[in-house]
This record gives C-alpha cells, structure tokens and sequence, in this order.
C-alpha cells in the first residue's frame, strides 16, 4: 500500500517537473542588445537602408576586387556558404545582405589592422535574389553582388 | 551547468605567415519570423549577435550576426601573423544574454 502510494506521489512530481522545465523553456527573456551590434542596420527592411545604417551613407561604388563566393544555385536556402574577400587596400569592415530577405543585413564583419579581408559564413535565404557584400574602406563603400537561385527557402517554418 | 565541452569547435591553422581560423558554433539562431505550428504564434528571436576573435589577446575581428545566420554558424576568418602554439580565443554573444568561448592552439610549422 504504502508502495503504490510512493509510485505515484513519484509519477505526479516527474510530470509536474515537467511542466515547470516547459514553463521555463518558453520564458522569453529581455532583449540586451549590445551597444556595437547595429540594431538600425540589422532591422532595416531595405537594402537602401540597412546600407545607409551600417556605413551611414548611401553613396557606394560597384567593384570588381570584390568577390564573392556562393553558389549560383543552392538548394537548400537555410544553409548557403558565402565567402566574401576582397583586394582594396585597408578594409575595415565587411557585411553580407541577403536582398531577399524580410531583414536583408545578415552579418557585418569589422576587421582589425592584420586581419585579412576575406571571410566566410553560411546564411539563410528565403528565396532567390542577391547577395550583396559591402566593403568598408577608409571613407568610401564598395560594393559587389551575386545572384544565388534558391529551390527551397530557408526562413519558413 | 558543468561545461564539460564547448559550443564552439575551433581550428586555427598557420601557413605562409598568415594564420586562418575556422569556428563552428552550435545555436538554434532563431529569426523570430518561423512559427511554432501548434501554438500559431512566433518562435522569439534567439540567435547569436556578436562573434570576437581575438589573437593574443588583441581583437581581430568583431563580428555582428542577425537571425539570418544559419542554425549552427560557420565563421572562417584569416590574420597576419600567428605562430606555432600561440592561442587563438573565439567567443558569442546571444540576443537573450547567453555566451560561450573556446581557445586553441594554432597549428603551424615549428
């Protein structure tokens, strides 16, 4: 008797911690957003704008010492390789758009004086367009795009 | 919670004076834009917001992600210099405050 009273009282707590686990998995805790973390660039609906917010400019220059490296078309739009490198001289910073996309910056890189221009990710896409590298260098903004297909789209549920 | 392995698999490799680092963290970078299909409401954002490599103790990049990453980011990033044995230190910040690192010895001629 006692025993079966013990099993259950075990059963009901196991379920109970349970719920609570859940209850806390599903808490959404407070955005800290970090002071070098972009928010107007990274929440900019437009290429135009997230632009404008990372370099604070809207004046950019198409180059070809840009490249580019992504495949022309990806099947899978959750995972598609970018490689993005560049020749300028003193780049400073790096950012890689996705001009699909509902949110189009997806990665910024800043660089430091011995770092070498060139750096790799793997981003989601929800459909095909271009993906956009912009380039930092001194004052000005250089740009680049590839045009990458993507068969099925990586940001839906 | 006991750490007994890092969210972050690291690589750094020399040659030619130049040193290249491979980071492969493990995250679930959500969006906030998927839906949770039962419950009909969004997924919230959680995802990785900034990434710092650091050389010697000096920062060599400071990279800033949005929830268009992909689950489970790759980073690949190179800098001149590094040498046999020296450490090379990656660490992530999350949007809910959440963060890992891990050094490695880079891997060069001796």
């Amino acid at each position: 008797m006692i025993d079966v009273k013990r099993r259950v009282f075990l059963k009901g707590s196991a379920a109970a911690g349970a719920v609570v686990a859940a209850a806390g998995a599903g808490l959404i805790a407070p955005q800290a957003v970090l002071a070098e973390w972009n928010e107007a660039a990274f929440r900019s609906k437009t290429v135009a704008d997230a632009i404008k917010a990372q370099t604070g400019t809207d004046a950019t220059e198409e180059s070809a010492d840009i490249k580019i490296k992504a495949p022309e078309i990806a099947e899978n739009g959750a995972v598609v390789p970018v490689s993005v490198s560049s020749s300028i001289a003193g780049v400073t910073a790096i950012s890689i758009l996705a001009a699909s996309n509902p949110s189009p910056m997806v990665a910024s890189f800043a660089l430091g004086e011995s770092t070498v221009a060139d750096v790799s990710t793997r981003i989601k896409m929800g459909k095909t367009g271009d993906v956009i590298a912009l380039v930092q260098a001194g004052d000005k903004v250089y740009t680049a795009k590839k045009e990458v297909k993507v068969t099925i789209g990586g940001c839906g549920g | 919670m006991a750490k007994a392995k890092s969210s972050i698999k690291l690589r750094a490799k020399e040659k030619n004076g130049v040193t290249t680092v491979k980071a492969l963290m493990s995250h679930p970078m959500e969006t906030g834009q998927r839906k949770n299909k039962k419950t009909g409401e969004n997924i919230p954002e959680h995802f990785i917001q900034e990434v710092v490599g650091e050389y010697n103790g000096k920062v060599v990049i400071t990279t800033s992600w949005s929830g268009g990453v992909s689950k489970d980011p790759y980073l690949s990033f190179s800098f001149k210099g590094g040498a046999n044995g020296e450490m090379v230190k990656v660490s992530w910040t999350d949007n809910k405050g959440g963060s890992d690192s891990n050094e490695v010895k880079i891997k060069g001629k001796k």
